[in-house]
């Protein structure tokens, strides 16, 4: 009688609290392991841990809390591709593979599946066209605006004229490091300098043959895609042939104090582009410390560190997104085409960065059924080896829009016209 | 002479240096081969795995630091003390001494007269193990290895060379710690032969490579051999170690520098510890040439670890056991 009364009154209880909503899903496909762990890993951290924020702080995105399912990819596109599909059943809202390789193998099967794919800073360039890439994202920045950013940086240096300048592209001999290369073909043609492109092979421990060139042709500026080891060979190399550091410039990839301190006083002065701002001067540090750090909850090892923020970075817009979608749809409990639609009418402001304790951490933009790389913008950092740290030298900038936006509309219509897609947004 | 040619002598001078590296990872795995019959693959974790031994020592790391942190919840990283390079050199060889006799006694031993596939086998999972072993005691961030080797290029020669190609010739570029692992290596293969051919040790290491069965009906321990060979491949693999990663900073694709030695001892033989450095210096030699003759600017570069692997099959085609090893003809 007595357990009669109590399974009552625990499903009285049960339904007064109304139905318990699952987990809002943000699968990790991370690698912690094998060559590229190093850098995957503060990665991880940082995505992981502002989604426990969220549970520990807020409950949850609009009361629904998160999870992060993790699966390691080491890297490796097979294996990336079947972290996708043995998590895409649980419920997964959107993807962000931090691999241009595995993004590729992605993009047809998260479409076919409508999940949408976040791949921030990196992955497929023309998915900005969200008029063919109705489920892939890539804001707030491409590979393509990253190549114009660092030629746009290099005109600034020779006020304009960069005519008969010669510059070499340093690359990870990989889908990953050759996508700049043909906006910088493009931009050559326009600008009259000489490109010159290294290709350097996985993982890149060996690159004596590539620096041994650009001793020999004597590039007024190097420019790096590398990954992984690739990033502080080649630090070290351009440092043991003196090449200057401030006319070597790195993509975002190329970027963080990982790269640089294996080269020791070497690399001060080496430059990198930057999708957001760094450091742990910032209000969601606080949260962070009192809720996850100071509780044992996360290590914060590698907080405010560059691939830390950008992991932070990259689950402070899926969370923006769900909620965004939580708006549009008016369900808690969304779905992954929910999230699609969330991704699309993503807005960020500076008083919502402020809102969530990142002020001037990024820059503000909005995504839109047709552009679905967002602001196109970056800044350049440079590397102090003294106080080692970065910091920005440049404001967050455009791209070239002309010759980028002419090779996004030749690649998706390619793309779309191989697959039979028929343009969305009309 | 033009400044080309000046050029194409600075790359092979340079696949010399870019061998002699090489050549240090592959005599790790001929000594192990030679003794055993054990093709070791993780000889490149152990490479790995004493270079952030190294590194843990110097620091002053507490091992294991994360998974005590973990469990206990308390804040351990570093001791607080730094250890000069020469000591904790020392004590990282006292750490591949240890690590030599555990692998004997957790795996060789019980593998005795197993099939060499079956000790193939073992040293992968070996590999595998150890990577994710020095990972839990040492962590997995980047770390810079600084024993005292000069880095950089090597002024002196570039200057005093400068005048041979004319104004675009800016003189030989030689890195002072390729010199120094040249020199190293030299030592270290001299030191090898004189101690296999001249002491009793030595002897018994051969006779064992010669035969099993042989050496144990002469009273030599199979099982006290294979401890000191493992502790010389681990200190071969402290040295790679230390050279590899003074360039690029010790972290885990360190372990994949064994990848580079594999065509060397495809070319060199797998019993010959001269036949590694000199396959090290042709793949090195080979490689470079190519790339600069051929694959930068036809074929859109990148083509060392092709034509590494292209040239020792070449090689496996005409001389399958490699310029220096020895030639097995198994009679049924």
């Amino acid at each position: 009688m007595k357990l009669t009364k109590l399974a009552i009154a625990a499903l009285a209880g049960t339904l007064a609290a109304g139905p318990v909503l699952a987990d809002l899903v943000f699968p990790g496909l991370h690698y912690r392991t094998g060559a590229y762990g190093p850098n995957g890993i503060p990665y991880a951290d940082g995505y992981v841990d502002y989604f426990a924020l969220l549970n520990e702080r807020d409950g949850g995105i609009g009361g629904v809390m998160t999870s992060v399912p993790e699966c390691e990819t080491a890297y490796n596109t097979e294996k990336g591709v079947e972290c996708y599909e043995s998590t895409k059943g649980m419920g997964s809202l959107v993807y962000q593979p931090l691999s241009t390789g595995i993004t590729y193998q992605l993009i047809p099967k998260a479409t076919a599946d409508g999940i949408p794919i976040l791949s921030m800073g990196y992955g497929r360039t023309s998915a900005a066209n969200g008029k063919v890439f109705s489920h892939v994202f890539n804001f707030p920045g491409n590979y393509w605006t990253g190549a114009s950013a660092v030629i746009n940086h290099i005109l600034d240096m020779n006020n304009g004229d960069i005519k008969g300048k010669k510059i070499s592209l340093l690359y990870h001999n990989s889908a990953y490091g050759r996508e700049p290369i043909r906006t910088l073909e493009a931009l050559a043609e326009k600008h009259g300098f000489k490109l010159t492109l290294l290709a350097v092979d996985h993982p890149g421990q060996e690159q004596k043959s590539q620096w041994l060139q650009i001793r020999r042709e004597r590039p007024d500026y190097v420019t790096m895609w590398g990954w992984g080891v690739m990033n502080q060979v080649a630090l070290q190399e351009a440092a043991n042939m003196r090449f200057p550091m401030e006319n070597f410039i790195g993509i975002w990839w190329s970027g963080s104090e990982q790269d640089v301190l294996p080269a020791g006083d070497a690399a001060h002065g080496y430059k990198a582009l930057a999708l957001h701002n760094t450091g742990s001067d910032y209000p969601l540090y606080d949260d962070l410390k009192k809720y996850l750090y100071d509780t044992g909850k996360a290590s914060g090892e590698h907080a405010g560190t560059v691939l830390y923020s950008r992991g932070l970075y990259a689950g402070m817009l899926a969370a923006e997104a769900a909620r965004t979608a939580q708006e549009i749809s008016g369900r808690k409990d969304i779905t992954s085409e929910d999230m699609r639609d969330g991704l699309e009418a993503l807005k960020i402001t500076q008083e919502r960065m402020a809102e969530i304790g990142l002020p001037n951490f990024g820059p503000s933009f909005e995504v839109s059924c047709e552009n679905h790389g967002g602001p196109m913008i970056s800044a350049v950092q440079q590397w102090d080896a003294k106080a080692k740290k970065w910091s920005l030298i440049t404001d967050f900038a455009g791209a070239d829009m002309d010759v980028v936006g002419r090779l996004i509309d030749e690649d998706s219509a390619a793309y779309a016209a191989e697959n039979n897609i028929t343009e969305r947004c009309n | 002479m033009p400044a080309e040619f000046y050029y194409g002598v600075e790359v092979f001078i340079n696949g010399l240096m870019a061998g002699v590296m090489y050549s240090l990872v592959a005599l790790g795995f001929v000594l192990i081969f030679k003794a055993s019959g054990i093709f070791n693959y993780a000889q490149g974790v152990m490479a790995l795995f004493a270079a952030l031994t190294l590194v843990g020592f110097q620091n002053g790391q507490v091992p294991f630091a994360h998974l005590i942190n973990a469990i206990f919840g308390t804040d351990l990283h570093h001791f607080g003390w730094h250890m000069p390079a020469f000591l904790a050199i020392a004590f990282t060889l006292l750490v591949m001494i240890c690590f030599a006799y555990v692998v004997e006694f957790l795996i060789l031993k019980h593998l005795v007269n197993q099939e060499p596939i079956i000790l193939f086998m073992a040293t992968i999972g070996l590999a595998y193990f150890m990577e994710g072993f020095g990972d839990l005691m040492w962590g997995s961030d980047i770390k810079k290895l600084d024993v005292g080797i000069p880095q950089g290029g090597n002024f002196w020669i570039e200057e005093s060379t400068a005048f041979l190609g004319g104004e675009n010739f800016y003189g030989f570029y030689l890195d002072n710690l390729d010199i120094v692992a040249a020199i190293l290596a030299l030592i270290l293969v001299s030191s090898l032969v004189m101690f296999s051919q001249y002491t009793k040790t030595g002897r018994a290491l051969r006779a064992v490579a010669d035969d099993h069965q042989a050496a144990l009906s002469v009273g030599i321990s199979l099982r006290t051999i294979w401890v000191i060979v493992w502790s010389i491949a681990g200190f071969v693999a402290l040295i790679a170690g230390i050279m590899w990663g003074s360039k690029s900073g010790v972290q885990f694709s360190l372990s994949l520098i064994a990848l580079k030695a594999l065509p060397v001892l495809m070319l060199g033989g797998f019993t010959s510890i001269p036949g590694a450095i000199i396959g090290g210096l042709m793949i090195g030699v080979g490689e470079k040439m190519f790339e600069f003759l051929i694959g930068a600017p036809y074929l859109g570069g990148a083509t060392e670890n092709w034509f590494a692997y292209m040239l020792a099959l070449l090689f496996l085609v005409f001389r399958p056991q490699g310029l220096f090893g020895e030639k097995i003809i198994e009679r049924v």
